[in-house]
């Protein structure tokens, strides 16, 4: 992350909504104990899902969720990018597009037809992007939704002008400390553990399920050997390794890339 | 075999064994079953301990089956090591805080709570020997004064091998299966009784409290055969006659590719090896930056951050992260400790996800011709 230059005396914070599920937003609403410190320490200015009263920009940190999918959010994002010194987009829809990305690989008239009796007032883009489509990130916080200990990290850190501390080593590493057994050798589970970025805490694992993904792709996931090993000693087939592959994090590389080779039958 | 000093307890005397340990101030951890697993935690008693059961352990495999014997450890050892208790993964080094802003002075509390008295139980010959390396790694070079504390405080319930798991390969790296140093006392079950074996004055003191009679002639020559037939019985083999040289003259061999279009770079296999010691530092503060805390954590050499120089990570390539694990266990730590690093525990095979095997891969390297010779150590490779 960029150090940002000197935050106001008492920085102020926008908190901004686009496609998504309000989990993230939760996260920060459910801090409880450190909610109220950080009341003290900066202005919350723009958060509709905490205060309904609006104050107007510039602002020192912009938080921003959600995938921007329609022409409204977009010119949204681009005035959020003026008004915030930094930017951070958090959780699964912004750093990715999430969930609702997967809608990228469908026929968008299609399901508009199916779902809405007047389709054509569904404003939407061609694709649901992460942000960092649209403008300039100053850091991501991977996850779905977003691990409240990591916010508290990167708000701490941008307070103190350091540089925040967040894993982008393999999950696996964090579950191993906290002496988890693997379920991928205890149970033969599937798990994208290794090929996924560490925060959760190793959620799944410890209640005996395998990993999902949700943290995104680890700094250099070996994709091709794990969904081999899926393929070969787990007879996971191909379109469940594209089902795994795409589901929160699947429109961000090299999840991408790797689903759409699964696909087509170009990864092994 | 005649002189072996062996002694005969009936199997409830453990439960007394457990009972003054305690009453000494020891808190007891020994192998539980958890989650489908092996796993040391703490106990209380012999009920707690998973009595008749076995563990079937392969590359990236590991069961739980019920065994026909009810024997008290019928299994090796745990998903995990004792590294857990004596270095453990997450630990708070210091904390600091100050009342007012940016100028005012502020107070350092080292909490450096002492470690507790434990009592091992259950510990096998590998892991004795995988102690021991810790000792001279992190014991005396780093001074890590929990880790010396804890380690001068324990008590050894040690544990002969009599059926070796199927990853075990402890009789190639000579550190079993037989319990032969450091430890107080040491177990072998023969049959319902356990044989009894004195490693030092505490364990002496001990045992001196139990109602025990002298092995006969038959227990001890039983004694012999368990463990005779235990080192003929070990899942793997490591030849390691000359294998830090046949590694040294691999470093560009294109085996580390092979091996890295199956390595997820995960880190499991460092980190459930009983003897890797690394560790990364991290600092952090609290929003108000009244606070600051620094935590010390498990580390491993298959992340990027690990070999950061500069502007980036000077192992990149997933290759040349294994090779630095491999080439550190079994070539470059007899250069850095005088020994290797590797007991031969297996639990790098039965807990990598994808069942990489280091006995496989290192036996590997002897079948292809050299590329070229490289200097013995990475220090000697840099200009004088
Ligand atoms: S359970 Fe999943 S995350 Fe944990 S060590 Fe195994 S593969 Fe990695
Ligand atoms: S390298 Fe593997 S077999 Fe050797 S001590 Fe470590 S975990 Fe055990
Ligand atoms: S193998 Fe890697 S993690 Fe283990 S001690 Fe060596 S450098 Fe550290
Ligand atoms: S050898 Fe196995 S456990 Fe070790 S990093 Fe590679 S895949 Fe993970």
């Amino acid at each position: 992350m960029n150090i940002p230059g000197p935050l106001s005396q008492k920085p102020r914070l926008a908190v901004y909504k686009f496609s998504s599920c309000d989990g993230c937003q939760l996260q920060i609403l459910e801090l409880e104990d450190e909610l109220l410190e950080l009341a003290g320490e900066i202005e919350i200015a723009y958060f509709l899902e905490a205060r309904r009263q609006a104050l107007p920009g510039p602002y020192d940190i912009g938080l921003v969720e959600g995938s921007i999918s329609t022409p409204a959010e977009e010119r949204l994002i681009r005035q959020a990018r003026k008004d915030c010194k930094v930017l951070v987009s958090i959780g699964a829809c912004a750093t990715a597009g999430g969930i609702q990305a997967l809608r990228n690989w469908a026929d968008i008239d299609e399901y508009k037809k199916r779902i809405y009796p007047r389709p054509e007032w569904v404003a939407t883009l061609d694709v649901a992007s992460p942000i960092a489509g649209y403008v300039y990130i100053d850091f991501e916080l991977r996850g779905c939704p977003v691990n409240k200990r990591q916010l508290v990290e990167v708000l701490s850190a941008l307070l103190a002008q350091r540089r925040p501390h967040l894993p982008t080593y393999s999950l696996c590493i964090e579950c191993k400390r906290a002496g988890i057994p693997c379920v991928m050798v205890a149970r033969k589970t599937p798990c994208l553990g290794p090929i996924t970025q560490a925060g959760c805490g190793a959620i799944c694992p410890k209640f005996n399920r395998g990993c999902y993904g949700c943290f995104g792709p680890a700094e250099t996931p070996n994709i091709a050997a794990l969904g081999r090993f899926f393929q070969e000693e787990r007879n996971v087939s191909r379109p469940a390794m594209v089902r795994m592959l795409r589901s929160f994090n699947g429109y961000l590389e090299p999840f991408k890339t790797s689903s759409d080779d699964y696909e087509q039958c170009i990864q092994p | 075999m005649d002189k072996l000093p062996l002694h005969i307890v009936r199997r409830p005397e453990l439960d007394r064994v457990f009972g003054l340990l305690r009453d000494n101030g020891y808190t007891l951890i020994g192998p539980t079953r958890r989650d489908g697993v092996i796993q040391y935690s703490e106990i209380r008693s012999l009920a707690d301990l998973p009595v008749g059961y076995s563990d079937r352990q392969g590359p990236g495999s590991y069961e739980l089956v019920k065994s026909e014997t009810p024997r008290c450890f019928g299994f090796v050892h745990g998903a995990d090591s004792w590294k857990r208790f004596l270095f453990p993964p997450k630990r708070r080094v210091f904390g600091a805080s100050r009342q007012a802003g940016p100028q005012a002075p502020f107070d350092i509390d080292d909490l450096r709570s002492p470690p507790p008295a434990y009592a091992f139980v259950g510990v096998r010959a590998c892991e004795i020997a995988a102690i021991s390396i810790l000792d001279r790694v992190i014991g005396s070079e780093l001074l890590d004064p929990y880790y010396r504390q804890a380690r001068d405080k324990m008590f050894v319930l040690a544990v002969n091998c009599i059926e070796p798991g199927g990853t075990c390969f402890c009789v190639s790296m000579n550190t079993g299966p037989r319990v032969t140093r450091s430890f107080d006392l040491c177990l072998t079950e023969l049959g319902e009784e356990f044989g009894v074996e004195i490693g030092s004055e505490r364990g002496a003191a001990l045992f001196k409290q139990l109602t025990s009679r002298p092995a006969t002639a038959a227990e001890k020559e039983l004694f012999r055969l368990l463990l005779e037939r235990a080192s003929e019985r070990m899942g793997r083999h490591l030849e390691t006659e000359g294998l830090p040289e046949v590694l040294r003259k691999s470093v560009e061999s294109p085996r580390w590719q092979a091996i890295a279009s199956r390595c997820l770079a995960c880190g499991n296999c460092t980190m459930v090896c009983p003897t890797c010691f690394c560790y990364n530092v991290v600092d952090s503060t609290d929003l108000k930056c009244r606070k600051a805390e620094r935590w010390r954590y498990w580390d491993s050499c298959f992340t990027l951050e690990f070999s950061y120089l500069g502007p980036t990570s000077v192992r990149y390539e997933i290759s040349s992260r294994y090779r630095q694990w491999m080439m550190h266990k079994l070539a470059w730590w007899h250069d850095q400790f005088g020994t290797s690093g590797c007991v031969g525990c297996g639990r790098c095979i039965t807990w990598c996800p994808v069942g990489i095997d280091i006995t496989a891969e290192a036996s590997g390297f002897r079948e292809t011709a050299p590329p070229r010779a490289v200097p013995a150590t990475p220090q000697q490779a840099m200009p004088s």
